[in-house]
């Protein structure tokens, strides 16, 4: 027996949800299919060990975009807003990040770096009206990609001629050189230096990374928020908004196909052989797997394969949730300051010499970490007195020589923990439990191809109007009716919503053209 | 006290050309050269008896072919004779060679893969359409984007146009080109980790980047752009080596009544009322001149030769960050004979051509992370010729002249000045690198001659001994060169123009910056202009 | 230790010995690597053989893979633009591939040898596009070039040549079928194809009965008129049977640079070679839009009065008061054996209607001088030569 359906949603993901929810409110009958037993993708909040729960894959929120929240009325419950980041220091002598101001450095590194900040989020806004729409066609004579280009020409122009060539100049630039310029306290640098290369394949020397750092800052001006819940209460409200809107979610139901007759889609087929019939299918999966896995390389054509299996999406970011029966003891840090974001990258060579072995298929000795302690602020995340301590850890390459064995997990583990003992010497006698999920992981239980997380590097040549792949950057994919909403698509990954926003916007006025 | 019309500072290959079509023009033009001799780091000197060393650059493609027709370079003695080919040692004993016969080049790579065999000519094909974008404007003047001015906008139009006929996948896949990695470009063509090590060279040599670094498939295309006699992408030897190319550029000034005056080096460049109006020589001589042009790199014509108060504050501060970093060393070595290498069948044309001894990407990127620790790379990419194979003259008969390009060789070890022990040593890591696959090669040598950054910055004057006067990054190049908004050879200060490659389009032995310069000081001086147009290849 | 290098200059075919032992001239080309003759003794004589009795040609160098494994079928069909599933075992297929823009990347022979099992042939090396091609199908793809010689035997005579070597039942072979035999305890393939638009067929077996093969086909032609041809004669005889030629009539797409210098097979004439019925196939899309917009350019077979062979010429609409050009000519010959004087090119639509007229410019050199002549041309559709022989089953004796 098949059902029919205006459109299904393979994924819920964030954006998934997203988009699904915004075709229901514009009267699409809408089946969103979740392989797994919770919605939310990457952005789960779920138990590693009987009473300790923890953001399973993303745990911070930077960039929900407003857009997002508006269209669907979201008013997410926040432990933790404008989060300030901690740089560790193993002397005890942190620094404080938030806004334009850190604390903790010389006068005239705090200066500068207000002057920064003022600078970068000023072309991550400009940025981010970039963000919230498909990007346009090249080369072609329709009125709304050529208006769209004008418009970015204009933009750009209207910055000003100092700021616009600067702007030139700065997208193609390092981060490592930037900061270099600019300060001198190495915890300074080494913070700017690991937000600008988190989730991605690259280090701080890497052309490009000032791109990533204001893709960053595009989302809220760099401000973090904890979500109460974990972010498994961002995907439950999503999910939410999406029923109200009348969208059926079925969970547990991986696809196993997306079906095509006569060279257009038709429906999905789940792995139990259920069968959903819809002329649209939205995939919120990765591209690689929506094209080759979903779809089938024999129904699309070459030169588009080729591209979808060169896409670069090495994912580098492992996931370290731990179980701790009290809270470590971290040098020099204030009781407050625990419920912040803390970062251990020592310095921007620190960085480049974690990334370097990455080059090689092997994991960092030394890993740059992110920390949060969610249980601080929210305390039903972990029994009463204990804590749960997650973190983004890299470099721990998807693709490590010889795979991710028992015994190269226990390795990067053991590595991780050593770090963080020179912050925290006690972490080790407080650990009851961990859990490491390397991007092998994350790609087997979030099925995102390579583990990372946005779905693809996000690097010039894998950006905008090339993303995820040259000609089909409009989320149409060169099969009829077959559209990508997920962070493979513009712009990219991150807990913003704007990919399945821009996709839902895209095929509603698809529809009003045809 | 006589006032030239044009003071040209530093007789390198471009301050020549910038001075030689000045010349042309009928200006009164003098050259000032710091060193005893002339040519900059295009250079050829005899350090030891009857050798003839090109001391820095060491082989010649992209020189504009305009300019070598306009300045009749011919009539002043250069000779370029193009050769082939590269081979690329291997640990395992085996090599792989690129020859000049597609046929035999294909043999030996479907040696290693059919697919990468067959793959080459798409990427030939995809490689030469980039080419054919860039050269074009090679011998143009980069556009402002921020400005107004008709110039600026029609130039805009034309890099707008010839981008769009390209039709939209081609448009994408350039973008795309010009923001990879090089080692990326090359895995979307070739499966073949010696193929790929052997071609990536291009992507990093004069360059602080690894292979992976986003923008160094850029750095592949300026290594590949250039031609001799119209084959694009080959490369040549200077009979006489690379100092034939300045001298017959000299050759040409002079013809043209320019006065060239070496031992001169410039002190300060002189500017009065906001505007330049001669040099101080470092004897304390004083020459005046209506216009100064620098071929000196950006830093040090306004950091070191310049007061900071003559310049506006945020070009000051721009030239300060511009990024001009050494990466690259070399080693000259006199050779009693040819060096024998077994791997190679005797008689094997691999003899004459570029050789590699690191065979893998893996190879290629740690030697760069060695770089960015602040230490010459101890496995490093070694590019290797032995220029005598082909032109005699450099050598007495049966002796040879090898040069070696090394990358990577730090400006500073670890942030302080090279020891001598310590530049042996570097040297070591070179010969023993080569003597891996060469026997006889030690006992060949009689007389090196070892260049860190340290030494040609020193010797030659380039800040930090970068080959290209600049890194040759997205936001280093086109009109971001040498710094936003001073892209057209014109500095912030009347009077005072830049002619050497910190400027557009950027290092490699070309002549086009300065004679791009050239033909913008032509245009403000209201003269006709002398500089040849681009020949265009359609 | 030494590694030998790989062969430096040409390589030799296994028929290398025996048409070096006929040729005369000894005027030869570089052909994929190899050494092919230009011609053996005469071009002429070479030429009539193919059209009067039988003419042999060492095919080689032509670039062949094999393809197999489960998923080959449905590989083929979303290589080619034709629907492949017609083709049936035992047969063959002219085909043309393209990439996703719709621009051919080459043409070629497809030999359905058995369930599952293909043989691509082809001008240019392809290798890479159809391994990019097999990604999410469970096929091989394994380059046989060096593996297998082969000849082609052209000629109103070659029925009976083949036929006295031995091949019994090769009269039931029809116009691109195949047949196998067994020749000296080898398998000897025959197709009854050929780029000559004549009776005629090639023959495929491994190159160690390469010679033997050879001999037993010129002792068998001996009273046929039997000889071999070089490349000259084949070329004149692929323009009067209409065969479109890579680097002459089409650039291979992958491998050209400039904009707008490749074709779709809509603008090539081989609209018949597309299958829009097929759901999907390499540039099934773009090719669609073209149908939908029209295509820029479209391939003319001109017959142009006179008899001073076009080569390289301008085409244009009138034969005086021109703007500009519509076209040109890409390739042209005196037609021996239709006494015409016919070009192939390609001209921009709306020019060049099947019975339309358009104008050449043709440059000829009498004794030095060069001269200039506008030539009027008559737009055909259909091969120059195209003999009732070529496609009679059983073919007739002669």
């Amino acid at each position: 027996m098949t059902d029919r359906y205006d459109a299904i949603v393979v994924g819920g993901g964030h954006n998934g949800l997203v988009c699904a929810a915004l075709l229901a409110k514009a009267g699409k009958q809408v089946l969103v299919l979740e392989a797994n037993d919770q919605v939310g993708g990457a952005a789960v909040t779920r138990e590693f060990i009987d009473g300790f729960a923890v953001s399973a894959c993303a745990h911070l929120l930077y960039q929900l975009q407003p857009s997002v929240r508006k269209d669907l009325k979201l008013s997410p419950k926040l432990a933790a807003e404008n989060m300030t980041t901690v740089v560790l220091d193993e002397k005890g002598e942190h620094i404080r990040i938030r806004g334009n101001s850190v604390l903790g450095v010389s006068d005239a590194d705090a200066e500068s770096y207000r002057g920064f900040h003022k600078r970068m989020t000023r072309f991550a806004d400009l940025l981010r009206t970039y963000l919230n729409k498909s990007p346009p066609r090249l080369g072609t004579h329709d009125r709304r990609d050529l208006s769209t280009l004008g418009r970015l020409a204009f933009d750009v122009r209207r910055l000003g001629k100092t700021q616009m060539r600067e702007f030139l100049r700065l997208i193609g630039m390092n981060i490592h050189d930037e900061v270099n310029e600019r300060f001198e306290s190495s915890l300074l640098k080494g913070a700017l230096s690991l937000d600008a290369v988190l989730g991605t394949h690259l280090g701080p020397r890497s052309p490009n990374t000032i791109m990533t750092y204001l893709y960053r800052l595009a989302g809220d001006h760099g401000r973090i928020a904890s979500p109460t819940g974990g972010m498994g209460s961002i995907s439950d409200e999503l999910a939410h908004a999406a029923r109200e809107a009348g969208v059926t979610i079925r969970t547990g139901m991986p696809v196993s196909r997306i079906v095509i007759a006569n060279g257009r889609v038709s429906g999905v087929e789940t792995e139990s052989g259920e069968r959903f019939d819809s002329m649209t299918v939205i995939s919120n999966a990765d591209p690689k797997r929506t094209i080759i896995d979903l779809v089938g390389a024999r129904h699309v054509e070459t030169g588009f394969t080729h591209r979808i299996h060169h896409l670069r999406m090495r994912g580098n970011a492992a996931k370290l949730h731990l179980a701790l029966d009290e809270l470590p003891t971290i040098d020099g840090l204030e009781r407050k300051d625990y419920a912040e974001r803390l970062l251990i990258a020592p310095d921007e060579h620190y960085v480049e010499r974690a990334f370097n072995p990455a080059k090689y298929g092997e994991s960092s000795p030394d890993p740059v970490l992110e920390i949060t302690i969610p249980s601080f602020r929210d305390s039903k995340l972990a029994p009463p007195g204990k804590h749960v301590m997650s973190a983004v850890v890299q470099y721990a390459p998807y693709d490590r020589k010889g795979g991710w064995t028992d015994a190269a997990r226990q390795q990067f583990e053991s590595a991780t923990i050593r770090t963080i003992e020179r912050y925290a010497p006690d972490i080790a006698q407080r650990i009851i439990a961990s859990e490491l999920l390397t991007p092998a992981d994350i790609e087997r239980e979030f099925h995102i191809t390579g583990g990372h997380w946005h779905h693809g590097e996000l690097t010039l040549d894998q950006f905008l109007f090339v993303r995820p792949v040259c000609s089909a950057a409009q989320y149409r994919m060169p099969v009829d009716g077959l559209y990508l909403c997920g962070a493979g698509a513009h712009p990219g990954g991150g807990v913003s919503g704007a990919a399945g926003r821009n996709a839902a916007r895209a095929i509603l006025q698809r529809e009003k053209a045809a | 006290m006589k006032t030239y019309d044009a003071i040209i500072v530093g007789a390198g290959h471009n301050g020549l050309t910038t001075a030689a079509f000045l010349a042309k023009a009928g200006l009164d033009v003098v050259c000032v050269e710091k060193n005893d001799y002339i040519g900059g780091a295009a250079v050829s000197r005899n350090l030891y008896e009857n050798w003839m060393y090109s001391n820095c650059s060491y082989v010649c493609s992209l020189l504009r072919p305009e300019i070598y027709r306009s300045l009749e370079l011919h009539k002043h003695g250069l000779q370029v004779t193009p050769y082939g080919g590269s081979v690329t040692f291997m640990e395992n004993g085996d090599y792989f060679g690129s020859y000049h016969d597609p046929e035999v080049a294909y043999r030996e790579m479907a040696r290693f893969s059919r697919h990468d065999a067959d793959s080459y000519e798409r990427y030939s094909a995809d490689t030469m359409r980039q080419c054919r974008f860039i050269r074009d404007f090679l011998l143009r003047t980069p556009p402002d984007p921020t400005s107004f001015k008709l110039n600026d906008i029609k130039e805009l139009i034309a890099i707008g146009n010839k981008f769009l006929e390209m039709g939209q996948d081609r448009m994408y896949e350039t973008i795309r080109f010009w923001t990879m990695s090089v080692a990326e470009y090359l895995d979307e063509y070739f499966e073949t980790d010696v193929i790929k090590a052997a071609r990536s060279g291009s992507g990093i040599i004069g360059t602080a980047l690894g292979i992976h670094s986003p923008g160094t498939a850029y750095v592949l295309l300026h290594h590949y752009m250039g031609d001799v006699d119209g084959n694009v992408g080959t490369w040549g030897f200077a009979r006489g080596g690379m100092g034939a190319v300045s001298n017959s550029i000299a050759g040409a000034f002079q013809a043209y009544g320019g006065e060239l005056r070496t031992e001169a080096g410039v002190d300060q460049i002189i500017v009065k009322k906001g505007k330049a109006t001669g040099v101080a020589l470092e004897n304390g001589e004083e020459i005046e001149g209506r216009i100064v042009v620098s071929a000196m790199d950006v830093k040090r014509t306004f950091l070191k030769c310049m007061n900071k108060s003559d310049l506006p504050e945020s070009f000051y501060n721009r030239v300060e960050n511009f990024k001009i970093r050494g990466s690259s060393g070399k080693l000259n070595i006199a050779l009693d004979g040819m060096p024998t290498f077994p791997a190679l069948p005797e008689g094997s044309s691999l003899y004459i051509s570029d050789m590699h001894f690191i065979d893998s990407m893996e190879r290629m990127e740690r030697a760069y992370d060695d770089w960015k620790d602040g230490t010459w790379s101890k496995d490093p990419y070694v590019d290797m010729t032995i220029p005598t194979a082909v032109d005699p003259t450099m050598a007495p008969p049966g002796k040879h002249f090898m040069s070696c390009f090394i990358q990577y060789c730090p400006h500073k070890l670890e942030g302080r000045d090279w020891t001598d022990p310590e530049r042996e040593e570097f040297a070591k890591t070179v010969i023993e690198q080569i003597a891996n696959y060469s026997p006889d090669f030690k006992e060949l040598i009689l007389h090196y001659e070892i260049r860190t950054p340290q030494d040609i910055e020193d010797q030659i004057g380039i800040t930090e001994g970068n080959i290209f006067h600049g890194e040759l990054t997205m936001d280093q190049l086109l009109f971001n060169r040498p710094v936003p908004g001073y892209a057209q050879y014109r500095a912030p200060v009347a009077g005072l123009y830049m002619c050497g490659s910190s400027v557009h389009p950027g290092g490699g032995v070309m002549a086009a910056p300065g004679a791009n310069a050239a033909r913008e000081i032509l245009a403000d001086l209201k003269r006709p202009s002398t500089v040849p147009e681009n020949f265009g290849d359609d | 230790m030494t590694i030998q290098e790989v062969h430096q200059g040409r390589l030799r075919t296994p028929f290398f010995s025996r048409i070096s032992a006929l040729d005369t001239v000894n005027q030869w080309h570089e052909w994929k690597g190899y050494s092919s003759a230009d011609t053996l003794y005469c071009e002429d004589t070479e030429y009539f053989a193919i059209r009067n009795a039988t003419a042999v040609f060492d095919l080689t160098p032509m670039t062949k893979y094999r393809i197999t494994g489960p998923e080959t079928a449905a590989y083929i069909n979303r290589l080619v633009t034709r629907d492949m599933d017609k083709i049936k075992p035992g047969r063959v297929a002219y085909a043309v591939w393209c990439d996703d823009r719709g621009q051919v990347i080459d043409d070629g022979t497809i030999f359905h040898l058995k369930e599952g099992e293909y043989r691509l042939c082809s001008q240019e090396r392809h290798f890479a596009w159809l391994q990019a091609a097999a990604i999410g199908f469970d096929v091989s793809i394994k380059e046989e070039t060096a593996d297998i010689a082969a000849l082609a035997v052209q000629g109103p005579t070659s029925f009976s040549v083949l036929s006295k070597m031995g091949l019994d039942g090769l009269a039931e072979l029809k116009p691109f079928g195949l047949m196998n035999f067994d020749f000296d305890g080898a398998d000897l393939m025959v197709s009854r194809t050929g780029f000559t638009g004549d009776l005629g067929y090639e023959l495929w077996i491994e190159p160690a009965k390469a010679e033997l093969l050879w001999d037993a086909l010129f002792e068998a032609g001996k009273l046929h008129g039997i000889r071999a041809m070089g490349t000259h004669a084949l070329e004149l005889a692929r323009i009067e049977a209409g065969y479109l030629a890579a680097y002459h009539d089409f650039l291979p797409a992958d491998a050209t640079v400039r904009t707008g210098r490749t074709r779709s097979p809509l603008e090539l004439g081989l609209d018949w070679l597309v299958d829009f019925k097929k759901p999907n196939f390499n540039g099934r899309r773009a090719l669609a839009e073209e149908k939908r917009r029209g295509s820029t350019w479209r391939l003319v077979k001109l017959d142009i009065e006179g008899n001073k062979a076009a080569h390289h010429s301008y085409i244009f609409a009138k034969e005086k008061g021109n703007k500009s050009e519509i076209g040109f000519v890409t390739s042209a010959a005196w037609s021996p054996v239709c006494k015409q004087n016919i070009a192939i090119g390609t001209v921009r639509t709306p020019h060049g209607k099947v019975g339309s007229t358009v104008w050449v410019e043709i440059y000829y050199q009498r004794e030095m001088h060069w001269a200039r002549a506008m030539a009027k041309a008559t737009v055909f559709d259909k091969p120059f030569w195209f003999p009732p022989r070529r496609s009679a089953t059983p073919p007739g004796p002669y």
